[in-house]
């Protein structure tokens, strides 16, 4: 079975009851900065994505934060294919996705689908909703025409809108509305994976438990495993089971959820987790913030040595000079920090 | 400490192709001297709409401010000349807003923008103005002020552009700084770095702040009063450790049990508030909240709540008391 070849490679603590589906090895995005006009030439690079390893087990949610223009969203795309990765493996089931390319490809891709963040910029206002939602079945070929019309409506039931509004236009929706029919077009197709690019960010507060609640229902109902996007920390520890925070194109810590949050390692885990106002005035009257120097650097020309460390309290000579390694300081808590 | 801004019945209508958007419907509200007043709530809740309304900012049309007085400085701002309102805008009351992007002129310099109302409302000269812009940049914590003071918005990044945007609300000394979700753009340690500098100016300039947001968390850091607002109304009116420990009016409730906490348990699972905020154009009769609200009652669908006090300076629009059956 493929997913057996992906355990034998895994790291030791895993336990051998999780199955893991997809693993990332080295996976590097770099987009090319080019000078002229004809004669284009290749003056750099945008190191978007910089070497993350890590995997997803069957059925978990794995929650990716960081600020913008970490490459939390590049990865995402880099991993469904829809930017073809600089460097490093893909493997879904032990298939190694870098390399598929063609039918091959498009017949994975049946199995992974993407929910992404603005749903008012996602869906085509030209379509109605019954062809928004029934065009992967089209795209795949799955089914007979009327048997799509039976899908579709039955996708909408199960994403919480009436199955009658198959023949209506996204801009008779609401934001919600319309992330519910951006679900139900990712749902279509029985996808095993799904990417949700900061699905709720668009979202009214009130909005956003709806569709939280939604992807929780779903993910029990079809067993769907998720790769959760998002810079809101107090929802990504609502809904992952496992966090990794990304900072300018790297992973610096992945843990359980519970263990990031009680047990931060990495100083940028701290300083993000200290930066998150609580909506308690007599706790915020307490609490003390780790504020942070400066911005982020930029991806083109990212600091030697740990990229974290001019913004860094707790910096030392080695981080200039030498990449902290990325390793496993206890089961299942992972960090790249010379302090750690 | 004496009241700086009231504002009594304030109504703001949009008069569009669609029909009339009834944006904000009589609010009332005040601050006082140095005091933070937080104004929560969601998108199309009226919150921009009514500082914009003291301001004299909205576009007319399709907008129209239709009833209400706005007392500032021993006059109603709805009533005065537009010279007047200038000399108020931007000097008396400033405003910082959303969106750092948008909000800075792109072919002007940083030095050009900032020294603008110092040479306007202060009557300072160009050496002058330089000089306090960069004693404003520094205190902003703008590293290497001095040298960035020529540079050109694009220069700058997002939080170091707002930080821009509060130096030019804060150039005049104002009485009053008006900020719209000035954070939401930015990201978590940006949005610190912001929070921590507003709240140390507070202290030095003893300015008063309407902060305007609907985050529920930084309302909860930075307020002293809070008034939630929805569909145009406002609901609920309290200081803002009564808000947060003893929430009266059912969307409050609803707001702070929706959120996932940082430092709480988790649960497993999120109490969402169902269906949709109502149509401005075409509001219901009744409570605009009622057909959301899980306490609604039968006079919640008719009769229209108005705010009432239930304790000391806790005011709520609710018919019902959700606070019965609680210990």
């Amino acid at each position: 079975m493929p997913q057996d070849e992906t355990m034998a490679v895994q790291s030791s603590s895993t336990q051998s009851s999780d199955r893991v589906l997809l693993e990332v090895r080295g996976l590097k995005m770099w987009f090319p900065i080019t000078q002229g006009l004809i004669l284009q030439r290749r003056v750099g690079d945008i190191r978007a994505v910089d070497g993350l390893d890590f995997f997803i087990r069957r059925g978990e949610t794995l929650g990716l934060v960081g600020e913008s223009g970490c490459g939390k969203s590049t990865t995402g795309r880099a991993i469904l294919q829809l930017y073809r990765p600089t460097a490093g493996q893909v493997l879904f089931e032990g298939t190694d996705l870098t390399r598929l390319r063609g039918e091959a490809l498009r017949r994975m891709r049946r199995r992974m689908q993407m929910i992404f963040q603005d749903p008012y910029a996602s869906l085509n206002p030209r379509m109605t909703v019954g062809n928004i939602v029934g065009e992967p079945l089209e795209v795949h070929n799955i089914g007979k025409p009327e048997e799509r019309r039976q899908r579709v409506q039955e996708l909408l039931e199960v994403v919480g809108l009436n199955p009658y509004f198959v023949n209506r236009y996204p801009h008779e929706f609401s934001g919600g509305q319309r992330q519910r029919i951006g679900v139900a077009r990712a749902l279509a197709v029985n996808p095993d994976f799904i990417v949700c690019d900061e699905p709720i960010s668009a979202l009214d507060v009130s909005i956003q438990a709806q569709i939280i609640n939604l992807l929780e229902e779903l993910q029990d109902k079809f067993g769907l495993t998720y790769l959760f996007i998002a810079h809101d920390l107090s929802v990504v520890r609502h809904i992952s089971d496992r966090v990794a925070v990304m900072y300018l194109g790297k992973i610096v810590e992945l843990t359980t959820r519970d263990e990031l949050y009680s047990n931060p390692l990495h100083p940028y885990t701290k300083a993000l987790l200290s930066a998150v106002p609580i909506p308690d005035p007599v706790v915020e009257e307490k609490r003390q913030r780790i504020i942070l120097e400066g911005d982020v650097p930029s991806p083109a020309n990212p600091p030697s040595g740990c990229r974290f460390r001019t913004r860094c309290g707790l910096r030392m000579d080695i981080c200039a000079e030498v990449e902290p390694e990325w390793r496993e300081t206890a089961a299942d808590h992972w960090v790249a920090c010379h302090r750690v | 400490m004496g009241t700086l801004l009231q504002v009594k019945g304030l109504r703001t209508r949009f008069y569009t192709q669609d029909g009339v958007v009834n944006a904000v419907n009589g609010i009332d509200f005040s601050v006082d001297e140095g005091e933070t007043l937080g104004i929560v709530g969601e998108s199309g809740c009226g919150k921009s709409v009514s500082v914009l309304s003291v301001m004299r900012l909205i576009p007319q049309p399709p907008g129209r401010i239709v009833g209400g007085e706005v007392w500032f400085g021993g006059r109603d701002l709805l009533r005065v000349d537009e010279a007047e309102m200038r000399q108020v805008r931007g000097n008396k009351i400033a405003m910082v807003f959303q969106d750092p992007m948008t909000s800075l002129n792109p072919v002007l310099t940083i030095n050009q923008q900032v020294s603008e109302a110092l040479q306007l409302h202060l009557g300072m000269d160009k050496a002058q103005a330089r000089k306090r812009a960069i004693e404003l940049l520094e205190m902003v914590n703008i590293p290497r002020a001095a040298d960035r003071i020529d540079d050109y918005p694009h220069q700058f990044s997002g939080g170091m552009r707002q930080r821009v945007m509060i130096a030019m609300g804060l150039s005049c000394s104002p009485q009053l700084l008006i900020a719209d979700e000035p954070t939401t753009a930015l990201d978590v340690t940006i949005q610190a770095q912001i929070l921590d500098i507003v709240k140390r100016l507070k202290r030095e300039l003893g300015m008063a702040i309407i902060w305007i947001t609907h985050d529920l968390g930084v309302v909860a850091g930075l307020a002293e009063r809070v008034i939630v607002m929805y569909a145009g109304y406002v609901i609920e009116h309290a200081e803002v450790k009564d808000l947060y420990a003893d929430p009266r009016h059912p969307y409050t409730l609803g707001l702070l049990r929706s959120i996932p906490r940082l430092d709480a348990e988790r649960k497993a699972k999120l109490t969402p508030i169902d269906g949709l905020p109502p149509d401005l154009i075409d509001m219901p009769p009744g409570c605009p909240f009622a057909p959301r609200c899980a306490y609604a009652i039968e006079r919640c669908l008719v009769e229209n709540p108005q705010l009432e006090t239930v304790a000391r300076r806790h005011q709520v629009a609710c018919w019902v008391d959700v606070t019965s059956g609680r210990d």
